[in-house]
């Protein structure tokens, strides 16, 4: 066993924490306010690679390893998690579905702009009447002979607007339930596409989430991705990588409030001393780096079994279920220690106790990851 | 042209300063990273090279230190310089430093020799001075602006109010100034990838007296509290500073 990172893994997590702390935190709090779509910054990030940082170097990627990518998502994370999310969903979604599952064209004309930055992709499973159950898919995906025909909505997008390149998971044998599932890459202007307004959330606000509308959307056969029916398969192949990231970014969370809480607590002055001279802040102090060091770990443990090609679909759902739950309490936490500070936008740690709750939901609920655990555990 | 730029291998600045029984400095725990000024005299010269590639035809990066410098020299290739060269020697003083430099550069060509004009951890600002007297190369200090135009380098540096543009032959040694850039170049990605297959040359330093002992390390004296005293209270801010401070 080695805890120890590489130099590269070194010089990754450096290059993410100076990005976040030069590029995103001046004017996180504006945009999260005015919901703000980060498009330079997501520019800015695309160009340092960071979107297709896990792609292979022959379809453009950085060819980096899923632990420096768990290194990046904690870094950028603990600024802001919308930028975050724009990096997991490119890079564990789109990106790693594309170069796992897609054929070698497909590869060509979508990976490749991808994994450069140069576009954005979007994940489209979720819809109004399945989020957690995603085998009720309810947009069609008719086989019209040379071509398919999108019919439904998706709810929940990320990156609806900004990606030019969606995922869509759609149902062409509804008989066959599941099993009648298909994955397509759809280009975002395709005809027939539209987009709900943006929603108005709780937290990472300035993410760009939508539903989108399909109404007689023509995909070309070329665009299905894997054999007929193979697309239930390849959402929750996806998805199982998708929690790594998402668990990475609830741990940048948590450590983002825990370093401000820590920071604030030797700052501040109660009873004629700092307040982290108080035994019930500094134990809880305590109780956050505890809950952190092994938020990371199982992080890691996941990222390095999915590095060393190891079965680890029960390892990112402990990890995503683990990281969003610790998230939301160590954000709680750290507005507790701030007080009435913490209650306002300008210390950051009520947006992270936001950003936390949606960990929570995203890419499988916590109960969703519970479900995957302990089926796991009677294997 | 071909550049060469000094790094040194510096504790981050944020590190908290510890020393070994007050005689040698304590690097337990400490992380390297590359002096902030050379990190920026590297940084303008990527952007020149990346802006004019036609006149650039090589970064160097070169520092004298021991193994532990390898990973900030391997950075600096992740941020953009083509190869790196370690003299492998564990300087004391300035002088060592541009000695070990010195000995090297009067064998190769280089055309633009670029330091920091000073470094975060001993702050000598000697390096470059030393350097360029040694070589008898022309050498401008505080430089906070460096380009090529038409095969020609335009430098400026701040004066007193205003601004000094200078030209100058070469080769010489530029004494980098905060300015020269806006930041730091963030390594991409790519950069980190092929930064493994460059070159790192580790190369015997050249035999050198050393003229510096370090006798003891002392930390500075922790602040006194601040005192605070009402503005309209001048008489005892003139008794404080007489009687305590003894400064008046």
């Amino acid at each position: 066993m080695d805890f120890k990172f590489t130099e590269e893994q070194e010089m990754i997590q450096q290059a993410a924490k100076d990005f976040a702390e030069r590029e995103l935190l001046a004017d996180v709090i504006e945009r999260d306010d005015n919901a703000i779509f980060p498009k330079e910054h997501i520019k800015k990030l695309a160009e340092l690679g960071f979107l297709g940082m896990m792609t292979d170097p022959k379809y453009d990627g950085g060819g980096m390893d899923t632990v420096s990518y768990v290194l990046a998502m904690e870094e950028i994370s603990k600024i802001d998690a919308s930028v975050s999310v724009v990096m997991s969903v490119c890079n564990s979604l789109v990106n790693w579905g594309l170069e796992t599952y897609g054929n070698e064209a497909q590869k060509e004309k979508y990976l490749k702009p991808l994994a450069r930055g140069e576009k954005i992709g979007a994940f489209l499973l979720s819809e109004p009447e399945a989020g957690s159950d995603a085998t009720s898919q309810r947009t069609t995906a008719e086989d019209k002979g040379d071509y398919y025909l999108l019919n439904g909505t998706k709810n929940w997008i990320t990156n609806a607007n900004s990606a030019s390149t969606y995922l869509v998971i759609a149902q062409t044998y509804p008989e066959k339930k599941h099993k009648g599932i298909n994955a397509f890459i759809v280009e975002k202007d395709s005809p027939g596409i539209t987009l709900g307004p943006h929603e108005n959330k709780m937290g990472m606000r300035s993410s760009d989430t939508h539903s989108v509308m399909f109404n007689d959307v023509k995909v070309s056969k070329e665009n299905r991705i894997g054999e007929d029916g193979f697309g239930f398969t390849f959402a929750m192949k996806t998805l199982d990588g998708g929690r790594i990231g998402i668990a990475s970014q609830a741990l940048g969370i948590a450590s983002g409030a825990f370093e401000r809480a820590l920071k604030y607590s030797r700052e501040r002055k109660a009873f004629g001393t700092e307040i982290f001279n108080h035994q019930s802040v500094a134990f809880k102090l305590s109780d956050m780096a505890v809950k952190i060091e092994n938020a990371r770990n199982l992080c890691l443990k996941a990222a390095w079994l999915k590095d060393q090609h190891l079965p680890y679909g029960t390892a990112s759902a402990m990890a995503k279920q683990y990281c969003a739950d610790v998230a939301m309490e160590i954000t709680t936490e750290a507005v507790q220690i701030h007080g009435g500070y913490g209650y306002v936008k300008e210390y950051h740690v009520e947006r992270l106790m936001r950003e936390a709750k949606l960990t929570q939901i995203y890419e499988g609920t916590s109960e969703v990851q519970k479900i995957i655990i302990s089926r796991s555990l009677l294997k | 042209m071909k550049i060469l730029v000094c790094i040194n291998n510096v504790p981050d600045t944020t590190t908290k300063i510890k020393f070994v029984n007050n005689t040698a400095f304590d690097s337990n725990g400490v992380q390297w990273i590359i002096n902030p000024w050379d990190e920026l005299a590297l940084t303008r010269a990527i952007e020149i090279k990346e802006a004019q590639p036609s006149e650039i035809e090589n970064i160097t990066v070169i520092n004298v230190g021991l193994a532990e410098a390898e990973a900030t020299i391997r950075k600096a290739l992740a941020i953009g310089a083509d190869n790196g060269i370690r003299i492998n020697y564990d300087a004391k003083d300035s002088f060592a430093v541009a000695y070990q430099l010195a000995e090297y550069i009067k064998k190769e060509n280089y055309d633009i020799i670029l330091c920091g004009i000073e470094s975060s951890d001993y702050n000598g600002a000697n390096v470059g001075g030393m350097l360029s007297e040694i070589l008898e190369f022309p050498s401008v200090s505080s430089i906070s602006h460096l380009d090529i135009k038409e095969g020609k380098l335009i430098l400026k540096r701040e004066i007193d109010g205003g601004q000094e543009t200078l030209s100058t032959q070469l080769p010489f040694v530029g004494i980098v100034q905060k300015g020269i850039t806006k930041e730091p170049k963030i390594p991409s990605m790519r950069g980190i990838m092929t930064a493994r297959t460059k070159q790192l040359l580790v190369i015997e330093a050249a035999s050198c007296e050393s003229l510096t002992d370090f006798i003891e390390f002392e930390l500075p004296k922790p602040k006194a509290a601040c005192k605070k005293i009402d503005p309209e209270n001048v008489r005892e801010l003139v008794q404080l500073l007489h009687n305590e401070a003894k400064v008046i």
